[in-house]
């Protein structure tokens, strides 16, 4: 890739421990989120460090926006320092000996007096933490650390966010405010990230595209929603999970109860969240139910009927896993016998019904 | 009292104090940071002072310093003379004798930062010197305090080295600790007291000081970990 991208490709081997190997490119122009999803231990966090300038791989280069940061052939390596990065290392790593204001003022330079002191306002305004300048970090909830930590790593006005786990050191509800949050300041700024996490939630609000991570490796990537629809196999499968992941926006707000636009479908969920709020909703196979789609439904209390075309079936032993292609890919679980009875082939229509207390949704923001 | 052995005795201290804050300083950034295999190498040469008897040490800085010595023979061709039974050898012997008191401290301090805020600075675009400043150094000031009362306190009473390397002339070598050995061996209690007592009640309000005072600014930083 050319110009505003960053292209990597990098090997990294521990003594006797796993190799790291990663290809990727992304481009910067767009400010887009890129999430590195994976257990604990698949090298996300390493993938990270090589990019920052913080770990050196044994081989391939690193190019961001032309300008090479890592070579192994030519021995180039630019120290942290000369790469335009914001790193956001995981437990934030807030200076404890200084203020707020101090810490978001740390990575300015050429600015001093007033303009700094004007541009560390900006910088703590745009994350909301007025107020709060002459704090000390030990002063400060979880979630107060990470919009400092934030902020900080913006001050240098960055070329790439790298965040490392951004939320996970938070508690439920701190993290659920803040993944919107951070969602909503990085497409506003139209400042490209690369956000690593071991939570699925997290990817799916905050990147717009999604490298899977396996044992060292990158096995999939591509936009979020596909990854999530199509795992292209079983490690991919099990780091996305069983769920059905969609991606829809809420059209209508009624009473406690959402009407939620995916892929055409209009979908009822208890939610009280206002119109326009993107979501990501999730559904458990367990929870879907199937029928031939001239059967009679009359009756039923089930709100959301979904007409989909069989993708896949795959045999479990006594359950099988159907997968139907609804314009996103909806996964049921059911039982052999019922399976039997529909009769159902890849390429038949089948009607999926799931309650509305069954969709679950997650608030990404407004991007 | 010896108004002259004290000064001297002082005087003495509070260089080994400087100048061991000046070279303990990278040597313990080094030692606390590094991965390089000879690192065990060098923390054994900078305890060795710990466990040596401070006579063998002394004795073989004299030789070293002496005139068929490979210091005596440097310090000569620099048009120094030689450095035993001199203040400039009382101090390059102290220095190297408190060298474990300075660095070890500092170790232990400069250790307990945390690695991630030393890589955030880089990051933000500081220099590993400026890093140093800025970050590592504020939040090991507990260290540098213990650093510098141990060093201090160490060089006032040290004993062995100095009768060793630099003897006993007045005004030029002889410390407190020496002038006191002086007076238990002429049997004048009474003017070993005048030295030695005021040693002790001093040392006492030094660590009692410190130690107040260095675990409340340690106490400063609960967020570090």
């Amino acid at each position: 890739m050319a110009g505003a991208g960053l292209s990597a490709r990098l090997e990294r081997r521990f003594g006797r421990g796993p190799t790291i190997e990663a290809t990727f490119e992304l481009d910067l122009a767009a400010g887009h989120t890129l999430g590195l999803l994976g257990p604990s231990g698949a090298g996300k966090t390493t993938i990270l460090r090589c990019l920052a300038g913080l770990e050196r791989p044994d081989r391939g280069s690193i190019v961001a926006d032309g300008q090479v940061w890592f070579d192994a052939e030519r021995g180039v390596n630019l120290p942290p320092q000369r790469r335009r990065i914001g790193y956001l290392p995981q437990g934030y790593a807030l200076f404890p000996h200084l203020s707020v204001a101090d810490n978001v003022g740390f990575g300015i330079d050429g600015l001093a007096g007033r303009p700094k002191h004007a541009r560390i306002a900006e910088l703590i305004e745009l994350v909301g933490l007025d107020g709060f300048e002459r704090r000390r970090p030990r002063e400060l909830s979880g979630g107060q650390q990470q919009r400092v930590a934030l902020a900080r790593a913006l001050a240098r006005r960055p070329q790439l966010l790298l965040l490392d786990e951004p939320l996970s050191a938070l508690d439920t509800v701190a993290r659920e405010e803040l993944r919107g949050d951070l969602r909503r300041l990085l497409v506003r700024l139209r400042l490209p990230a690369i956000v690593v996490s071991h939570d699925r939630t997290e990817v799916l609000v905050l990147a717009d595209r999604v490298a899977l991570v396996d044992a060292g490796r990158l096995i999939q990537e591509g936009p979020t929603g596909d990854v999530f629809a199509r795992p292209a196999s079983t490690a991919a499968a099990r780091i996305v999970g069983a769920d059905t992941v969609a991606v829809g926006s809420v059209v209508e707000s009624d009473a406690g109860l959402a009407t939620i636009e995916v892929s055409g479908h209009r979908l009822t969920a208890p939610s009280a969240l206002p119109v326009g709020t993107r979501v990501v909703v999730t559904v458990r196979p367990e929870d879907v139910v199937l029928m031939a789609p001239g059967g009679s439904s009359a009756g039923l209390s089930t709100r959301n009927r979904i007409e989909g075309v069989v993708a896949g079936v795959e045999p479990l032993g006594p359950i099988v896993r159907v997968r139907l292609d609804c314009g996103f890919e909806l996964r049921a679980l059911i039982t052999r016998p019922a399976f039997d009875e529909l009769a159902a082939q890849p390429g038949d229509r089948l009607l999926a019904l799931v309650k509305a207390t069954s969709l679950h949704l997650i608030p990404a923001g407004e991007g | 009292m010896d108004v002259e052995a004290v000064l001297l005795t002082l005087r003495l201290a509070l260089l080994v104090t400087a100048i061991l804050l000046l070279l303990g300083t990278p040597i313990a950034y080094w030692l606390a940071t590094t991965r390089r295999p000879w690192r065990g190498l060098v923390e054994a040469v900078v305890a060795l002072p710990l466990v040596l008897p401070p006579t063998v040490l002394g004795f073989y800085l004299l030789l070293a310093m002496g005139p068929a010595g490979p210091v005596g023979a440097l310090t000569r061709s620099l048009g120094l003379g030689l450095l035993p039974f001199t203040f400039g050898g009382l101090l390059v012997s102290s220095t190297l004798y408190s060298l474990p008191f300075a660095v070890q401290p500092l170790v232990v301090a400069f250790a307990a930062v945390d690695r991630s805020l030393v890589e955030t600075a880089w990051s933000l675009g500081h220099s590993s010197i400026s890093t140093f400043l800025r970050v590592v150094a504020p939040l090991s000031l507990g260290g540098f305090i213990t650093a510098v009362v141990l060093t201090f306190a160490h060089t006032l009473g040290e004993f062995g080295v100095v009768l060793m390397v630099g003897g006993n002339i007045p005004g030029v070598t002889r410390t407190i600790s020496i002038a006191i050995y002086d007076r238990v061996q002429s049997l004048d209690y009474a003017g070993a007291t005048s030295l030695a007592l005021p040693l002790l009640i001093l040392s006492f309000i030094v660590l009692a000081v410190t130690y107040t005072f260095g675990r409340r600014s340690l106490a400063g930083w609960p967020g570090r970990g």
